[in-house]
């Protein structure tokens, strides 16, 4: 018998069940969606987001947001991710032809520029998911991340979006929530930003 | 039941160590108090009884969601490797190193393989294993273990890893701790663009959507399931809850009860390797499930809720007892309450006799459990399973015949209470010939604390002498 089948047949004698045997359905998770305006999620998640040491842009259009972008890179190298919400803002990365390129520039530059699959207001957070126009190590490697995006994407909470979408990785490979930037408190309790990632996190967020 | 005590007193005689241990477990207490009250978190009740809830069911039907998550990995292109043992479990990873010709392996924190001795076994196949959480990239550096279940390195100062820097690293001693976390930033950025293979711990796993859910504050574990060619997930196959959406309760609770905060900087949720298009992250990924004890403990269904444990810790920085004695005088990587009760159920029970007694069943570990584990009632099973001391049982024995014969135990109890010599304030501190040697166990006990002495006339000669009363009335 290899591993698997001993396993299963441990598990199945530990708990007196049988092979096919039906299970209970499992308790529901407690979702707590509750309705909040616009301008209450903007608020929440610019507390949020600055209590942790991140900033918070709103801007009215596409040209002010690669405005508020220019601002912030400041004339630092910088990678942006293929994304089409990037390309509508004017803000360009430049096309990488394989994974080694993308890696290298990711490595050695000073800003990485991604959009979001959502923003959570109630805890400040940026929602990524990996896909062929959100590569993971933009937002990882360099030491600042900027995420711009579209404010009808600003959601209350991880609930609203479990609530929406339950399975939110079926069709990525992987789906991360960033909240605030990179931080340790591993000697002395001493809060530390960017030991790994990013030290700097800005959110710019494109009302209209 | 007494514990081994010499490692324990040099614990308790170190003052730096004393405070380090009770400050920096302090500020995750109250961190988690205020996290968790009712003004910031009203319905935190409610949440702590599903999350409990969810988790048994999980163990309950165990056997469904195994097979529910093996289908889903298969279907997102990722593998499930089943080890038996933590062996079996290091050579997969070891088989693989070898066959890709990964040298360099990053680690990001995850208590499953320090129970398996994984870095060891790479190590010691010449693999470059590294660490990269910074707690537990300083104490591989220092050769230790962890001290804490999330924070590894509580017990040490700035200028223990200034010295362990110097002399590991060769850079200058530097006690700036901005300036150490940046020297490890430096250092291990080179691993992870190096390293073939990233190994990771698991939160949760989630049967549903195939995934692994890794919960962090510095980035590390991202950089380890993203920037090398093949990710490996290490989990105990009790890591499972059914679905992504239970993450709601989950995640509300773990990083609250572990360090105060609603979420952790950076929670991943990851599904297998890169998909058609996807320019980075893992070509290969795989979930090694490890038995390894657990099955034994499932079967046990008095304590099959001790597997229910997300690993955040909140009872050791509460536990009057760790707080004192420290991470390092467990006998296991698993420490505090949890440890206690998990260590008997994994190593045996004779193995540490002493273990299950050294708590005051107090019950604070059991109050701030975010999934509800009877801890103290578990710790007292234990207790009970435990092979007596012959020397207790000499004691009791003497008792329990005692008991048995009232004209033999009340002449007993008055020879004994003359013996004791009742204190003008009304406690016991010292002890009498000829149970007054320094080393015997009521000079121990008494040593810190008085005993509250019997009245100077017991319970059945006030009867006595009101039944006289009455019948003279």
């Amino acid at each position: 018998m290899d591993s698997r089948d001993a396993i299963f047949e441990r598990v199945r004698s530990a708990i007196g069940r049988k092979l096919g045997q039906k299970p209970l359905p499992p308790p529901e998770p407690l979702l707590r969606v509750s309705a909040k305006t616009v301008e209450q999620r903007l608020a929440r998640f610019r507390a949020a987001l600055e209590a942790l040491g991140g900033t918070v842009t709103l801007v009215p259009n596409f040209a002010s947001a690669r405005q508020a972008v220019e601002t912030l890179v400041d004339g630092q190298s910088f990678v942006a991710s293929p994304h089409p919400f990037l390309a509508q803002c004017g803000i360009a990365g430049m096309p990488y032809a394989n994974p080694e390129e993308l890696r290298n520039a990711c490595a050695t530059a000073g800003v990485g520029i991604t959009s979001a699959y959502c923003l959570l207001a109630q805890t400040g957070t940026i929602v990524l998911r990996a896909t062929p126009q959100e590569p993971r190590l933009i937002s990882l490697l360099p030491p600042v991340h900027i995420a711009v995006v579209p404010q009808d994407r600003l959601l209350t909470n991880l609930d609203e979006m479990l609530s929406m979408i339950p399975r939110p990785v079926d069709d990525s490979s992987a789906m991360v929530l960033v909240t605030g930037p990179s931080r340790t408190g591993d000697i002395e309790q001493f809060l530390v930003r960017g030991v790994h990632g990013p030290g700097h996190v800005h959110v710019v967020i494109v009302g209209g | 039941m007494s514990a081994p005590d010499p490692a324990i007193r040099t614990t308790l005689a170190d003052a730096n160590l004393q405070l380090a241990i009770y400050t920096n477990t302090g500020r995750f207490k109250d961190n988690r108090s205020k996290a968790v009250s009712p003004e910031t978190l009203p319905e935190y009740q409610d949440l702590r009884t599903r999350a409990a809830e969810i988790k048994q069911h999980t163990l309950d039907f165990l056997d469904v969601y195994l097979l529910q998550l093996e289908a889903a990995v298969n279907a997102n292109g990722g593998k499930v490797i089943w080890a038996q043992t933590g062996e079996e479990a290091a050579d997969f990873v070891l088989q693989l190193a070898k066959e890709k010709g990964a040298n360099v392996i990053v680690k990001s924190k995850s208590m499953t393989s320090e129970e398996i001795h994984l870095n060891e076994r790479l190590i010691h196949h010449e693999l470059d294993a590294v660490e990269t959480d910074l707690g537990e990239y300083i104490l591989q550096l220092a050769g230790q273990r962890p001290y804490h279940i999330v924070a590894p390195a509580i017990h040490m100062t700035r200028h223990d890893v200034a010295d362990i820097f110097e002399e590991k690293l060769g850079v200058a001693h530097d006690t700036v701790i901005e300036n150490q976390a940046m020297t490890a930033r430096r250092v291990l950025r080179e691993k992870f663009l190096q390293a073939g293979i990233g190994i990771t711990g698991a939160n949760f796993l989630l049967a549903d959507s195939g995934a692994v859910v890794i919960v962090e504050n510095e980035g590390n574990a991202r950089l380890s399931h993203s920037a090398p060619k093949i990710h490996i997930a290490i989990a105990g196959i009790e890591k499972l809850i059914p679905r992504m959406r239970d993450l709601a309760v989950f995640l509300d609770l773990l990083g609250r009860s572990a360090s105060g905060q609603p979420l952790t900087s950076y929670t991943s949720i990851v599904s297998g390797p890169r998909r058609a298009g996807e320019l980075d992250g893992p070509e290969e990924f795989y979930i090694v499930l490890l038995d390894a004890g657990r099955t034994k403990l499932l079967a046990d269904v008095e304590k099959r809720e001790s597997l229910r444990c997300i690993r955040c810790a909140a009872c050791l920085n509460t536990c009057p007892v760790y707080r004192k004695i420290g991470g390092h005088n467990y006998p296991w990587v698993y420490s505090g309450p949890i440890g206690k009760v998990i260590t008997p159920q994994f190593k045996g029970n004779e193995k540490d006799p002493w273990l299950p007694f050294a708590s005051s069943l107090c019950g604070a570990c059991a109050e701030v459990c975010p999934v509800k584990i009877d801890l103290p009632g578990i710790l007292l099973k234990l207790r009970h399973e435990a092979k007596p001391d012959p020397k207790d049982t000499r004691v009791f024995g003497l008792w329990s015949w005692l008991m048995r014969r009232p004209a033999m135990y009340s002449l007993a109890a008055k020879i004994g209470l003359s013996w004791l010599g009742r204190q003008p304030n009304g406690w016991l501190n010292k002890v009498p010939w000829p149970a007054n040697s320094p080393s015997g166990p009521l000079t121990a006990w008494l040593s810190e604390r008085d005993f509250p002495a019997p009245p100077p006339k017991p319970f059945r000669e006030l009867w006595v002498e009101r039944k006289v009363k009455e019948r003279k009335k």
